[in-house]
C-alpha cells in the first residue's frame, strides 16, 4: 500500500512485550495469549490475523490496558508512549483510553449505547478528557462526518443509534474513536458484521481517514483480504501466539508458515468445474411463483426457482433480501400467500404439519448457528439417532451401526458419540448438524449460512465435504449465503435475490462472467479481493 | 418526522384501555364470585330462629332479591361515582372504608418516599461494587429480610423497639384527634417493618437489572472510552435499566395498598385492610366488594404507570426513526 513517512526514525507508539493473558475456562486459568511481542510505529496498520479464539480481541484490548473479567495479564508489558499500562492502577490507566489510545468494537449496534445520542457518545471524552470544549468537540464530530462520508454530517449527531444503518453506526464509531486525536486505534473486526456492500463503504471510510490523520492502528480481524486492503504489516495468530509476520506483500506472496498458507484454503480452493451436477436430471423442487409476507411487508414476491437432482443452488443476497424466508416456506414453516411449490411435479403441502413423514424425510435443513441448532443436553449419539428412529423405525444395533457410519460420513471418529454439542468445536458441531440431516437420506438439504459462522479454514472443510458427499449420495442442495467466496466453490446454479425478488439467475460459470446485472455487479464489486490494491482501485475509480 | 402520530401515544392509549378492561373484568369477578359465597347476610343477622318471611322481606330492603347483573350494574355505577353504595349495616361504605383508605394511603406514602429512592440507591451501590463486602452485606441481608415473614419481622421489630427499649409504642392506633406528629410516632414502627419486607424485594431487582446491562457492549466500550465506573453505572447503565426497576417499585407499591392487611392486624394500625376483615367477619358482602374492587385497581393502577415508564424510558419507542 502506501508507505508511512520515515517509520524507522520515530518511537513507537505501542510496544508489547512478551505478553502473557491467562483465561479462566471452567474455573482454571489457563494461558490464551502466549508471549506476543508487538510494536508499531506512528501512522502505522498492523493487521493482527487469526481464528477465533486465537486471542486477538485479548491483545487488541489489552493495548488499551484493559483486560476483560475472567482474564488476567501474567507477564509482559504495554508500553504506551513509554508508560506500562499493566503496572500502573486502573485510575491512571482510564485517562489514556480514549484519548492516546482508542478503541473501535465489532458491532456498532451494541456498542453505542440506545439510550443517548450520537453526539453525546461521540464528545464525552472530548469534553470530559480530552480538554475540549463542547462546541469544539462538537465542531470537531462534525468535521469527522464529513470526513466519514456521512449522510447530513450538520444533524448526525442529534440521532439516537437505533436511527441509524449498520454501516453508518460503524463509521460514526469510527468518528469516536477520533474524536480526541489519539495515536493509536484498535479496530477490533469493525466490518465483520456488515453486508459485503456496506464492508466495502466502511473500509474506505476507515482507510481515508488512517491516512488522513496519521493515526497508527491495530486492525484486527480473520479476513486476510480485507487485511490486504488496510495494513503496511501483517502479524497472524493462533492459539495465542504469533507464529508469522511480516510485511503486506511478504505475507500475501510468500506465506511461510503452514498456518498462514492454510488461511488462502477456501481462495485457494477451485473446483473442477467439468462435472456439472443436476444437468438433464429433471427439477426436484420448483417453486413457482410464490409470494410471502409478514403482515404488510411482503418478504417475497413472484418467486420462480428450480432445484434439480443432485445439483447445488446457491441463493445470493444481502441480510433482509429474503433468502431465509424462502427457505421457511420451502420447509412448510412459513405459509405462501401466492403461488405453489411442487416436488418431483407435485404440489407440495404448504404447512409442514400436513406434509406425509415420507415428504418430511425428503427435504432437510441444517441452520447457521449448530450451537442453538443442537440440544446441548443430549448426546451426540441421541442427536443423530433420533431422526434414524422417526423416519427409518430403526433401533438397537442397527441404529448404532447407523450413527457410526453416519459420523465417518461427516469425518468424525465414532468417540464423538457420546460426547455432548458442548465439548465440540464449532466445526464440529456443524458437521453434526450435517449428519443428523443426512440421517434422514434427504434428497433436498436447505443449508442457511452454515458456514458463516466458521473460520476460513474450516469452511473450506466443510464445503468440500458437501461436495464429496453431493458426489457419493447425490444429494441436491438449497445453499443461502451471503459469501459470494462459498458460491465460487460450490454452487452449480446462482439466484440472485434483492428486496424479496429474484434478481438474477445463472449458471455459476456465467454468474461470474461479465456482463452482470447492476445488482450482482455491486455485489461482487464488493467482495474484497485477495491481491492488495482492490480497495485502491475502487477508489480511484470512484475518483473519476 | 412531521404530521405521523407519534407510536407513543397509540402505545400509552392501549395500555390505559386495557387497564380499564382489566379492572372492568375484575371488578365483575369480584361481584360475582362474593355473591356466590355461602351464607346469607340476612340469615346471620336475623339469627337461626328468622321466618322465611323475615328474611324475604330483610333481603327486599337491601335490594338483594334483584337480578345480581342488575345489582351489578348498580354497584358498578356507584363504584364509579367513588360512593360503593349502602354497606348492610345501613351506612354508606364509602363512610365506612374512607378513613381507613386514607390511613392505608398515608402509611404506604411514608412508606414509599423512604422505600423507592432508598432501595435504588442501595441497588446501584451493590451494582457498583458487586461482589465487594458492601454489596455481598446488603445482598445477604436481604435475602435474609425477604426470607421471613412479614408478621415475623413486625414481631420482632416490636419486641426489641418497644418491648425491651421501649423507645416506640407498639400499637400504632392513630386517631383523628391525634396530632400530625404524634400519628407519625405511632406510625414508625409499622413503616419500618413495611421498609424491611419491600426494601430487600426492590434493591435486589434494581441490582439485577443494572447488572444484567452491564454485560452489554456498550457498557464495555463506555470502560473502553475511559469513562470512570460512576459514570458507566450511573449514565450508561441505568438509563436501559428503568424498565425492570419500575415494574418492581410498582409491584411493591401496590403491596403497600392491597397486601398490608396481615401488618395493619399486628400493630392494630386503622388501615383498609382492617375494615375488609371485620367486613368478612360480618358478612358485609358490598364492603368486601369494595375493598377487593380498590386493590384490584391499586394493583392494575401501579403496573399500568410502571408500563407507561418503561415505554417511554424506551428511545426506540421515543424517537422513532
Amino acid at each position: 500500500m502506501h508507505d508511512t513517512a520515515n517509520p524507522e526514525a520515530a518511537a513507537p507508539v505501542i510496544e508489547i512485550r512478551d505478553l502473557w493473558i491467562d483465561g479462566k475456562l471452567n474455573e482454571t486459568w489457563a494461558p490464551i495469549v502466549k508471549g506476543v511481542s508487538l510494536s508499531l510505529r506512528p501512522g502505522e496498520v498492523l493487521g493482527l490475523v487469526g481464528e477465533s479464539g486465537a486471542g486477538k480481541s485479548t491483545i487488541g484490548l489489552a493495548a488499551l490496558g484493559y483486560l476483560r473479567s475472567g482474564a488476567r495479564a501474567t507477564a509482559g508489558s504495554v508500553r504506551i508512549d513509554g508508560t506500562d499500562l499493566l503496572s500502573i492502577p486502573e485510575a491512571d490507566r482510564r485517562p489514556m483510553r480514549g484519548t492516546r489510545v482508542a478503541y473501535v468494537a465489532q458491532s456498532a449496534q451494541a456498542a453505542f449505547n440506545p439510550a443517548h445520542r450520537l453526539m453525546e457518545q461521540i464528545t464525552t471524552v472530548a469534553v470530559k478528557r480530552g480538554g475540549m470544549r463542547r462546541e469544539e468537540a462538537q465542531k470537531r464530530a462534525v468535521d469527522l462526518f464529513v470526513a466519514l462520508q456521512l449522510p447530513e454530517p450538520n444533524t448526525f449527531g442529534e440521532r439516537y443509534p437505533h436511527q441509524v444503518s449498520g454501516g453508518q453506526l460503524q463509521r460514526a464509531m469510527v468518528a469516536m474513536a477520533l474524536i480526541c486525536n489519539p495515536s493509536l486505534i484498535v479496530f477490533d473486526e469493525p466490518t465483520t458484521a456488515l453486508d459485503v456492500t456496506t464492508q466495502v463503504e466502511v473500509l474506505i471510510a476507515i482507510r481515508k481517514v488512517i491516512e488522513d490523520f496519521g493515526v497508527a492502528a491495530i486492525y484486527i480481524t480473520h479476513d486476510l483480504a480485507v487485511v490486504a486492503q488496510i495494513a503496511h504489516r501483517v502479524a497472524v495468530l493462533r492459539f495465542g501466539e504469533i507464529i508469522e509476520e511480516g510485511a503486506l506483500d511478504r505475507i500475501l506472496n510468500d506465506p511461510r508458515h503452514p498456518y498462514t498458507q492454510s488461511l488462502w484454503a477456501l481462495h485457494d480452493m477451485t473446483l473442477d468445474k467439468s462435472d456439472q451436477h443436476g444437468q438433464g436430471g429433471g427439477a426436484l423442487l420448483s417453486i413457482e411463483s410464490v409470494s410471502a409476507r409478514y403482515g404488510d411487508f411482503a418478504a417475497l414476491t413472484d418467486v420462480n426457482l428450480q432445484v434439480e437432482k443432485g445439483a447445488t443452488v446457491a441463493l445470493v443476497g444481502e441480510s433482509g433480501s429474503g433468502k431465509s424466508t424462502l427457505g421457511r416456506v420451502i420447509t412448510g414453516l412459513m405459509e405462501p400467500s401466492e403461488g405453489q411449490i411442487l416436488w418431483d411435479g407435485k404440489p407440495l403441502a404448504t404447512k409442514v404439519q400436513r406434509r406425509p413423514l415420507e415428504t418430511l424425510r425428503r427435504i432437510q435443513i441444517i441452520y447457521q448457528s449448530a450451537d442453538t441448532a443442537l440440544n446441548p443436553r443430549t448426546t451426540i449419539r441421541k442427536i443423530i439417532g433420533r431422526p434414524l428412529k422417526l423416519y427409518h423405525g430403526l433401533r438397537g444395533k442397527a441404529r448404532e451401526a447407523r450413527v457410526t457410519e453416519l459420523l465417518k460420513m461427516v469425518e468424525l471418529s465414532e468417540a464423538f458419540a457420546d460426547r455432548y454439542p458442548g465439548q465440540l468445536s464449532g466445526g464440529q458441531k456443524q458437521r453434526v448438524a450435517i449428519a443428523r440431516a443426512l440421517a434422514a437420506n434427504p434428497e433436498l438439504i436447505i443449508c442457511d449460512e452454515i458456514t458463516s459462522s466458521l473460520d476460513k479454514v474450516v469452511q473450506a472443510e466443510v464445503l468440500r465435504m458437501l461436495l464429496d458427499l453431493q458426489d457419493r449420495l447425490g444429494v441436491s442442495y438449497l445453499f443461502i449465503t451471503h459469501d459470494i467466496e462459498v458460491v465460487r466453490v460450490i454452487a452449480d446454479r446462482v439466484v440472485v435475490m434483492q428486496n424479496g425478488r429474484i434478481v438474477e439467475q445463472d449458471d455459476t460459470a456465467s454468474f461470474f462472467a461479465p456482463p452482470h446485472e447492476p445488482y450482482t455487479e455491486k455485489l461482487l464489486a464488493s467482495v474484497p479481493d485477495m491481491a492488495g490494491g482492490w480497495l485502491d482501485a475502487i477508489i480511484a475509480q470512484r475518483a473519476v | 418526522m412531521t404530521g405521523k402520530p407519534n407510536p407513543l401515544f397509540s402505545m400509552i392509549l392501549g395500555r390505559i384501555g386495557l387497564g380499564l378492561v382489566s379492572i372492568l373484568i375484575v371488578s365483575l369477578v369480584i361481584f360475582s364470585t362474593v355473591s356466590l359465597l355461602p351464607g346469607s347476610y340476612a340469615a346471620a343477622i336475623l339469627g337461626q330462629n328468622a321466618t322465611p318471611e323475615a328474611v324475604a322481606a330483610f333481603e327486599e330492603r337491601l335490594g338483594l332479591d334483584q337480578p345480581w347483573f342488575w345489582r351489578y350494574l348498580q354497584w358498578l355505577g356507584s363504584a364509579v361515582r367513588g360512593e360503593f353504595g349502602l354497606s348492610f349495616s345501613g351506612r354508606p361504605v364509602i363512610d365506612i372504608i374512607g378513613p381507613r383508605l386514607v390511613n392505608t394511603v398515608l402509611l404506604a406514602s411514608i412508606t414509599a418516599v423512604i422505600a423507592v429512592p432508598l432501595a435504588v440507591t442501595l441497588g446501584i451501590i451493590c451494582a457498583r461494587y458487586r461482589g465487594r463486602p458492601i454489596d455481598r452485606l446488603i445482598s445477604t441481608s436481604s435475602l435474609a429480610a425477604i426470607s421471613f415473614p412479614e408478621f415475623f419481622i413486625a414481631y420482632v421489630l416490636m419486641m426489641i423497639l418497644a418491648v425491651q427499649l421501649q423507645l416506640l409504642p407498639s400499637m400504632a392506633g392513630i386517631r383523628d384527634g391525634m396530632s400530625f406528629g404524634e400519628q407519625l410516632y405511632r406510625m414508625i414502627l409499622p413503616v419500618l417493618t413495611l421498609l424491611m419486607v419491600i426494601l430487600a424485594h426492590m434493591v435486589r431487582n434494581t441490582r439485577a437489572a443494572i447488572l444484567s446491562v452491564m454485560s452489554s457492549a456498550y457498557v464495555e466500550m463506555a470502560r473502553l472510552k475511559g469513562e470512570s465506573e460512576d459514570r458507566v453505572i450511573m449514565y450508561h447503565a441505568l438509563p436501559n435499566a428503568i424498565g425492570p426497576i419500575a415494574s418492581v417499585v410498582a409491584l411493591n407499591l401496590a403491596y403497600l395498598i392491597a397486601g398490608v392487611v396481615v401488618i395493619e392486624v399486628v400493630f392494630v394500625y386503622p388501615g383498609v385492610g382492617q375494615s375488609m376483615i371485620d367486613a368478612v367477619r360480618n358478612r358485609d358482602v358490598p364492603v368486601i366488594q369494595a375493598c377487593a374492587l380498590i386493590f384490584a385497581t391499586a394493583y392494575i393502577g401501579f403496573n399500568l404507570i410502571a408500563d407507561v415508564i418503561s415505554i417511554v424510558s424506551n428511545p426506540r419507542l421515543l424517537h422513532p426513526r
